[in-house]
């Protein structure tokens, strides 16, 4: 079955990389994925997408932002 | 009805006023992590930074709301996405999604025509998609689906955090979750794989 095309496996890939798959079906897509290089260099190619769109997406605070909110310290209901 | 003591009306006032900056030292430390969120929720540093003062200002005020012992993150962000809303992003009609959707397996596939199989395997196949071309493709995708990917992929809240934040039920997480991933995907080869 190596290399075939699978639409079983590409319906479980987020759920299988958010872990939150059944017992069943986990134990459904390790096994599938432990004969078949096609679906396991995808679920390979998404863990490391995911971890790249992360790290692309992470921005700092801007520098004086932090003052700024130190400064509503103490801001009341009433004010 | 008696007047308080002034001794014990005093140590009320002297507990109030020591619960409350240690409410705000809580806050001021996860003011990064909010902005992070905060960043990819709207379409400038600007608006960012604006919204995240609205948000500690909000809190601030309100800072007797917030259950101790809860999820001070989550409580922030919930806060910061109504401001969101009431910034009238939504007034725009709801986006719809296209109706015809790629499949999980859809950038991968285009990068294995483009490079073949064995690239899946390597990391620098990933990146070679620029960062620049990820923050694009983000910022793309319709802010419903965007929030919950933004959420939980880049703010790591879980299903259940960002169902809280965005009040909607954990399912409809769930399905905005997933299918803003795929639209994620469909941008990220638009703009990278052409």
């Amino acid at each position: 079955m190596s290399g075939e095309p699978c639409d079983r496996c590409e319906e479980l890939l987020q759920d299988f990389l958010d872990r939150t798959l059944t017992n069943e079906e986990w134990a459904e897509a390790e096994e599938h994925l432990t004969g078949c290089d096609y679906c396991r260099r995808r679920y390979r190619f998404e863990e490391t997408l995911r971890r790249y769109v992360k790290l692309s997406a992470a921005e700092r605070m801007p520098p004086g932002l932090m003052d700024k909110l130190e400064q509503l310290r103490g801001l009341d209901a009433t004010t | 009805m008696s007047e308080p003591e002034p001794a014990t009306e005093a140590r009320r006032i002297a507990t109030e006023a020591r619960d409350r900056a240690r409410f705000e030292e809580e806050a001021l430390a996860l003011a990064d992590q909010v902005y992070r969120v905060a960043r990819r929720l709207v379409g400038s540093r600007e608006e960012a930074e604006d919204l995240v003062q609205e948000t500690y200002a909000r809190a601030f005020r309100s800072w007797r709301s917030f259950s101790p012992g809860t999820n001070m993150r989550a409580w922030l962000l919930r806060i910061l996405t109504n401001l969101n809303v009431d910034r009238g992003r939504r007034i725009q009609r709801t986006p719809q999604m296209q109706a015809l959707e790629e499949t999980d397996y859809y950038l991968a596939n285009k990068v294995a025509s483009a490079a073949g199989e064995e690239a899946l395997e390597q990391e620098v196949v990933v990146e070679r998609l620029s960062q620049d071309s990820v923050v694009n493709a983000l910022s793309e995708i319709p802010p419903q689906f965007r929030d919950v990917v933004v959420l939980v992929d880049i703010g790591d809240f879980t299903y259940a955090d960002a169902a809280q934040i965005l009040d909607v039920p954990i399912g409809t997480v769930m399905s905005r979750l997933h299918r803003g991933r795929r639209a994620l995907k469909q941008k990220l080869a638009e703009e990278a794989l052409p």
